[in-house]
């Protein structure tokens, strides 16, 4: 049974090649390992709790002996020497990895079109991007090419591809799941988090990845709930949720905004209380978010030099050049650009004016969520402000592409939680998703709504 | 705020890129854009908030000092561009 499962999945990768979710695919060892695992069941042996679980991982996480590209040219041929922890859990309890995903150049792009091995194409419309970066991620789930998919999400990378295709996205509290083996971007943003078909998927996953690592100090001690087995017990009573005022203003796209109403009004009929709310300084987290993450970038990609592994120029003059022509010549462009700027405001001069007060807004940032989360349980919002939209639409506007991670980015500035549910479709049938945040660490809660959601207002709305 | 072409240049030598001509003279013109609509956080008086440079409290983490597993030097230099059997190899320095 796992292993026609699996081969039932490799040949829809197969068939459906030219959306270029993958980067690189595992037939034989996962065809192996499902017979391994079969023969394991068939024996009487125990097995783990994600036994036979089909795994898609985002090429940003490391698998030891498998390439780890980050979708760049300057890593085109490196290969891990080391399991992220994410995977050692994974394999531990018995899933099955099927390949690597496509992604944005270092997870940085909200389109996947950043990727120097090619474009993504959303399956709902392939003339249109996934979203990203772990675009390649959510169509590999979306086209049901893997149960679930790891992606990582720095400030919108889950959830808005999630949004885009179709499917669940999941962003945890910033440490519940240990980064060690995934490749840094923005280290104080940074989350691996999962993309599947339905809650229950997430919350098993979330179950084993989850928890407290060694090898990463800023990893979350918190323990960790059995996600899947509460996942039906949602607390019905005194459920509040926030609707910020902020959020629904002119650039929202209307049959979102509808949807999200009729949301609203699904959960009202429910008994759960809806209050508005006002998060002040939200309007600044986009300029927040670029001026702290690309610092952060700048320092974390200042490895990449063409001396201890990735590419490198042929014949350099000097050290010097080794470095400066290997990064111009093997960097793409977002990724330049975001070193420039990083580099810019942390830069001699500059540094209080952008980067210090940029931490300030920060915490005025975060400061409003935890003012919020006093008084509501959740704060609903879209996942973005419009479907996906065309490809090569955005490319030539930097701002305007950043400026459709506006309702995700908040999240990782604070450091919270928020899942992607897929709640319908506009009217060009492409999905809409609206966005769900709660308190640090209330996982739970998330996953105990998502599933509510999606059995009881997705079934009947969408007829699935 | 205005970046300068000069400006560029500095930061490209200290983000250890050489630019090409052209890219010198877009990511001119791109920095500019977003410095402009970044700018809107000087609306806010920040005077007496304290910078937050982690989402969640942290404290450092220790542990004995005592050696344990890590990569051979074989493994270590399997993904070096240039090396030879012992080190990496790069252009003369000195």
């Amino acid at each position: 049974m796992i292993v026609e499962k699996v081969e039932n999945y490799l040949k829809r990768i197969q068939d459906k090649k030219h959306l270029n979710a993958f980067l690189e695919v595992f037939s034989e060892e996962s065809i192996q390992r499902a017979n391994q695992l079969e023969k394991k069941i068939h024996n009487g042996e125990s097995v783990g709790k994600l036994c036979g679980t089909v795994v898609a991982v985002k090429d940003n996480i490391a698998i030891k002996d498998k390439k780890l590209t980050c979708g760049s040219k300057i890593l085109e041929n490196f290969t891990s020497l080391y399991n992220a922890t994410v995977i050692e859990k994974l394999l531990a309890e018995d899933a099955i990895i099927i390949g690597k995903t496509n992604l944005d150049e270092f997870a940085m792009g909200s389109s996947n079109e950043n990727s120097a091995f090619g474009i993504v194409k959303n399956p709902y419309d392939e003339k249109r991007v996934p979203g990203g970066s772990s675009g390649g991620s959510a169509v590999a789930v979306a086209s049901e090419m893997c149960d679930v998919a790891l992606g990582s999400d720095t400030g919108g990378s889950i959830r808005q591809p999630a949004a885009f295709c179709g499917v669940y996205g999941l962003k945890p509290t910033y440490g519940r799941v240990s980064r060690f083996g995934l490749v840094a971007f923005a280290s104080s943003f940074d989350c691996i988090g999962l993309i599947a078909r339905d809650s229950i998927s997430l919350a098993k996953t979330l179950n084993v990845i989850s928890g407290y690592d060694l090898k990463d100090s800023t990893s979350s001690n918190q323990k960790v709930p059995e996600y899947d087995s509460i996942i039906q017990n949602l607390p019905k009573d005194n459920i509040t949720f926030g609707v910020p005022v902020e959020f629904f203003n002119d650039g929202l796209q209307s049959d979102i905004k509808n949807k999200i109403f009729e949301i609203i009004e699904f959960l009202k009929s429910n008994s759960f209380q809806i209050l508005e709310i006002s998060l002040p300084h939200i309007k600044y987290s986009i300029a927040d978010y670029y001026l702290l993450t690309t610092a952060e970038a700048s320092s974390n990609l200042s490895r990449y030099d063409g001396v201890k592994y990735g590419s490198r120029i042929e014949l350099p003059q000097s050290i010097k050049d080794l470095y400066t022509q290997t990064r111009d010549e093997y960097f793409g462009n977002e990724v330049k650009r975001r070193i420039m700027l990083g580099t810019f405001v942390l830069s001699a001069g500059y540094y209080d004016a952008y980067y210090l007060k940029a931490q300030k807004v920060r915490r005025l940032i975060q400061n409003d969520f935890i003012d919020a989360f006093n008084k509501v349980d959740f704060i609903i919002s879209p996942t973005t402000p419009t479907t996906a939209f065309k490809i090569g639409e955005k490319t030539d506007n930097p701002l305007s592409m950043y400026l459709s991670d506006i309702y995700t980015t908040s999240a990782n500035l604070a450091g919270l939680p928020a899942i992607n549910i897929p709640i319908g479709f506009d009217s060009n049938k492409l999905p809409i998703g609206m966005q769900l945040m709660a308190n640090f660490f209330k996982e739970d809660l998330l996953l105990q709504m998502s599933y509510f959601i999606e059995n009881n207002f997705n079934k009947n709305k969408l007829g699935n | 705020m205005k970046i300068t072409k000069e400006l560029i240049l500095h930061i490209a030598e200290l983000s250890h890129l050489k630019l090409k001509e052209d890219e010198i003279e877009k990511f001119q013109i791109e920095l500019n854009q977003i410095l402009e609509y970044v700018d809107n956080l000087n609306e806010i008086d920040t005077s007496s908030i304290e910078p937050l440079s982690h989402p969640l409290p942290i404290v450092n983490v220790f542990r004995e000092d005592r050696v344990e597993k890590s990569i051979t030097r074989e493994e270590a230099l399997k993904n070096a561009p240039e090396a030879t059997d012992e080190f990496f190899k790069v252009p003369k320095v000195i």
